[in-house]
């Protein structure tokens, strides 16, 4: 076992197989529907689960009769919280991440609902129609309590409270929760970061622009539901078979609800149909276990559309202030900005990492952030690609939209006086890592988007930055040597967009082999190493760190290998492109698959597992040039042109790497313009369904020209650096820029719809 | 008491007989019958296109169509796309270009795609779009699936 955290720093050099494009490995099982996803696990025997969900915003629950639902023939078996072990645990509500207690509620309710799709019971059967026809029967009588429903009730101190016995604590700046008030609120956290005089710095500034914005809830998106199969066999072994973001985390979620140990619990990942963050939890694993439990049989669990949108975590929504002041050479002098994040029902918002990115980009030495986790009765949020982030950079970078304007500065101009370099000071303190800001900005300028005509009339450009720490954690990685001198290789990294290719060019980068010659797996919690989720922006880079380290081991114990069979020590061998040299005799010459066939009668076999953690984390930069056009009469937005400019460090695989610009820009498109939440005054979404949740089509974006800017990150071997996640941080302010210089007002409040467009046009005219 | 039909049909040039509730969807037909589960549901209300199949020729969700319907009826799904030659140029296209992270939609994405190239095999940019916009993809941003199906269409014209 090894762990890679030593910066190697000596990377500059091409690669022979990372920086091209092979094929994927798992592609052809997924261009003719054979890959198999969670949503397609199949156990013979298997019943069907289906939930029954609060109908309320806020109501104790008084009484379950679950009578007519057992009586429904093809009924085998109905669970409520009673069955939930965990409730006899206190809640804490400190811990915001995978909070057991939480992640219970969310399934099934203890006492009380606290939003409109929680869980309160759920039935077994031969059918899913059958069990979903037996939810309905479960008769729950409710004592409906008063709702809070918008961040700025929520704040009011008389204000309805979601959870009578929750207080208000100190987010610290490792977003650790300290007691704080001791009173009942719905403000949960309350961060503070400070540097510097700011009313000192306010007073240094030739300009100053500030503004209130506002966004609505966006949910991830993924085109496959929620799912889990679980079978709870008489020995209490429990196998799920599910898709989610990271077999491991789920199996310690899941073993810490049902109060077993987790080598109790087995995960066996199938493919995943998108996640984004939102397969980082589970909100049906438990649930089948316990109906397998109780039924005998395995039980498949899938979750509608509407339940996706009305039992998961979307993204917060949020009510922000954002001031920036400049010298009149353009220099920032101070940034104050205001956070208050909608948690949902929970405490755990992304507020902190909101604040901790949003002013990132910039040299700031005066600067204030105050940030609110404030929960209220709507379902639990959960991270969303580069998650707070974009949220607050929308204040951030409209702001710094507006100053240029004031200082009559070219905005990407501004931006280039005020980038920040390593080692300067985010909001929180910690020091910036390596990170080419500069390099984008200067990439941004020079292309040719950015000098083309508008073209035509209610057109407008909007140029936007957009910062992302990124993750490391843990990854594992196993290797083994077949006899053809193929390598397979097993992750526990679930791969959700062309993983298992990125991290096979590791090992064939290291072994001098093509990255056909790998034989990629996603291996399940009893076959791989502790690995944390797909996400972070972390697979490529840190679970890419694993097999290097591993494909090191296999390389030195081949040439030792090489050796014996030469009789000279393996100092003598050299290793160059996949052929073993012997140096004492030069003509005597071994390929990869030749030292592979004679290693049963060298030493046997061959395998090298390996784990990494990388503890230093370059982050990751994106930005946005984009040209819209709105139509004056309907108050549409059409999005002509986007330019995507990101640091990338070396490209794995470059075209996953752009479709993650791509595909990041979209979702930020669709936040920006299409996507929301409506509510009802009650609390029910309106619009559950892929019909009124508008995601972008295909007819609704042009082509997302993809500039990939290359500085390595110097804590990975080949310089890999986080690059997924970030590219939906810049378009939410690229987009409120461009509409706002298409139509001379100024667009503060998310998503920018047709009546919030004809809204601000009617402004301007009043 | 007899609470299922028997549907015959034509799935992928096969002469396929299933039975099947009344109330079931030609979608649960064909994953949870028929075990062809290339065919996906990502929202069983025919707006993200995931569960898209050939029927007569014409490309429709699964899920808005009930399982009796297909009685009679010839039914191209994902399995039935590549051929013991292999893969169709749309999926060779997608392959090669990208076009796909997660994959979910993908199935969905060449069945529709192939109800295009059949009828018109010079589709542009924009009738491409305009033709895809019943399926929702989240992950790549469309980029890539469009130029995967521009691609295919310059294979199939080169193979003629």
């Amino acid at each position: 076992m090894t762990t890679t955290e030593r910066p190697i720093a000596q990377n500059a050099a091409p690669y022979r197989v990372l920086g091209t494009r092979p094929l994927r490995h798992d592609g052809v099982d997924k261009v003719t529907g054979r890959a198999k996803y969670g949503v397609d696990a199949s156990v013979p025997g298997m019943l069907y689960g289906a939930v029954l969900r609060s109908p309320h915003a806020h109501a104790r629950i008084l009484h379950i009769d679950t009578a007519a639902a057992e009586a429904l023939p093809g009924v085998k078996g109905v669970v409520t919280a009673k069955d939930m072990g965990i409730y006899q645990r206190p809640l804490d509500y400190a811990q915001t991440m995978r909070n057991p207690r939480f992640i219970a509620e969310q399934m099934l309710a203890s006492k009380k609902v606290v939003y409109k799709g929680q869980g309160v019971a759920a039935v077994a059967a031969a059918s899913l129609h059958i069990a979903q026809e037996a939810a309905a029967l479960i008769r729950v009588d409710y004592e409906p309590l008063p709702a809070v429903l918008s961040l700025d009730d929520a704040m009011q101190p008389n204000a309805p409270k979601v959870h009578d016995d929750l207080t208000t604590r100190v987010i610290a700046a490792d977003h650790t929760r300290k007691q704080d008030s001791g009173t009942s609120s719905n403000v949960a956290g309350r961060l503070e970061m400070k540097r510097g005089d700011l009313a000192e710095g306010f007073r240094r500034a030739a300009f100053v622009a500030e503004a209130e914005f506002r966004t609505s809830r966006v949910h991830q998106g993924y085109i496959e539901p929620h799912n889990a199969t679980a079978y709870w066999a008489p020995d209490g072994k429990i196998t799920i078979w599910n898709s989610s973001q990271g077999a491991f985390t789920i199996r310690e979620q899941v073993a810490e609800v049902l109060q077993v140990p987790e080598s109790q619990v087995r995960i066996i990942p199938l493919e995943i149909g998108g996640g984004f963050g939102g397969k980082t939890t589970t909100y049906l694993d438990a649930v089948a276990a316990l109906l397998s439990k109780k039924t005998g049989h395995p039980v498949k669990m899938l979750m509608t559309r509407r339940e996706v949108f009305e039992a998961t975590g979307p993204t917060p929504a949020t009510l922000m202030r954002c001031k920036i002041g400049a010298d009149k050479d353009g220099k920032l002098t101070a940034g104050y900005l205001f956070l208050a994040f909608d948690a949902g029902a929970f405490p755990g918002g992304a507020v902190g990492a909101g604040a901790t990115t949003s002013f990132a980009p910039y040299k700031l030495d005066t600067v204030l952030v105050e940030g609110y986790d404030v929960v209220l009765n709507k379902p639990k949020v959960h991270s969303y690609r580069a998650p707070g982030s974009p949220q607050a950079a929308f204040a951030v970078e409209s702001i710094l939209d507006m100053l240029a304007a004031k200082l009559g500065l070219d905005p990407l101009e501004l931006r280039r006086r005020n980038a920040a370099h390593e080692g300067d000071r985010l909001p929180n303190g910690v020091p910036l890592n390596s990170v080419g800001i500069d390099e984008v900005i200067a990439a941004m300028q020079k292309h040719p988007h950015y000098s083309a005509p508008l073209g035509g009339p209610n057109r407008g450009r909007g140029v936007s930055l957009g910062y992302w720490g990124n993750a490391g954690k843990h990854s594992s990685a196993t290797l083994s040597l077949g006899a053809d001198g193929k390598v397979s290789l097993v992750t526990g990294s679930v791969d959700i967009g062309g993983s298992r290719a990125a991290l096979a060019m590791h090992a064939a980068e290291v072994l001098g082999l093509a990255a056909e010659d790998i034989v990629p797996a996603v291996g399940d919690t009893e076959s791989v190493g502790m690995t944390d989720i797909t996400g972070g922006s972390r697979t490529a880079m840190a679970t890419g760190a694993a097999v290097y380290e591993a494909a090191q081991m296999i390389k030195r114990e081949m040439i030792r290998r090489a050796a014996l069979l030469w009789e000279v020590k393996p100092e003598d061998v050299s290793f160059d492109h996949g052929l073993f040299v012997n140096t004492r005799q030069p003509t005597d010459r071994l390929t990869f698959q030749q030292v592979a066939a004679r290693a049963m009668s060298t030493g046997g076999p061959l395998t090298a597992s390996a784990s990494a953690f990388p503890k230093k984390i370059a982050p990751a930069i994106c930005g946005n040039i984009v040209d819209v056009e709105v139509d004056p009469e309907t108050g549409k937005v059409a999005v002509l042109r986007f330019t995507v400019v990101e640091d990338v460090g070396t490209a794995a695989h470059p075209s996953y790497v752009e479709g993650q610009m791509q595909g990041g820009t979209v979702q930020g498109i669709g936040w920006a313009l299409s996507e929301e939440y409506c509510w009802n005054d009650s609390g029910a979404m309106l619009n559950p369904t892929f019909l009124d949740y508008r995601m972008p089509t295909s007819l609704d974006v042009p082509m997302i020209d993809t500039v990939m800017v290359h500085v390595p990150n110097p804590y990975h071997p080949f310089g890999v650096r986080g690059v997924g996640e970030v590219s939906i941080v810049p378009p939410l302010a690229a987009l409120a820029n461009a509409v706002s210089h298409a139509i001379g007002a100024r667009m503060t409040s998310l998503p920018m719809s047709p009546a919030v467009v004809l809204q601000a046009l009617a402004g301007k005219r009043a | 008491m007899n609470t299922k039909t028997l549907v015959s049909c034509k799935i992928n040039d096969t002469d396929t007989d299933f039975l099947c509730e009344p109330r079931q969807s030609l979608l649960e037909c064909l994953r949870d019958v028929l075990s062809l589960t290339g065919s996906k549901e990502g929202c069983n209300d025919g707006n993200c296109g995931a569960c898209t199949v050939i029927l007569d020729g014409r490309i429709v969700d699964s899920c808005l169509v009930l399982g009796v319907e297909a009685q009679g009826k010839q039914i191209i799904t994902i399995e039935g796309i590549a051929t013991a030659e292999g893969l169709h140029p749309l999926q060779q296209a997608f392959l090669e270009q990208a076009a796909l992270q997660c994959g979910i939609c993908t199935p969905g994405f060449i069945v529709a795609a192939k109800g295009l190239l059949d009828r018109e095999p010079k589709a542009d940019e924009h009738r491409i779009r305009h033709w895809l916009a019943g399926n929702l993809c989240r992950c790549t941003g469309y980029d890539k699936i469009v130029r995967a199906v521009l691609q295919a269409e310059e294979m199939q014209a080169k193979k003629k």
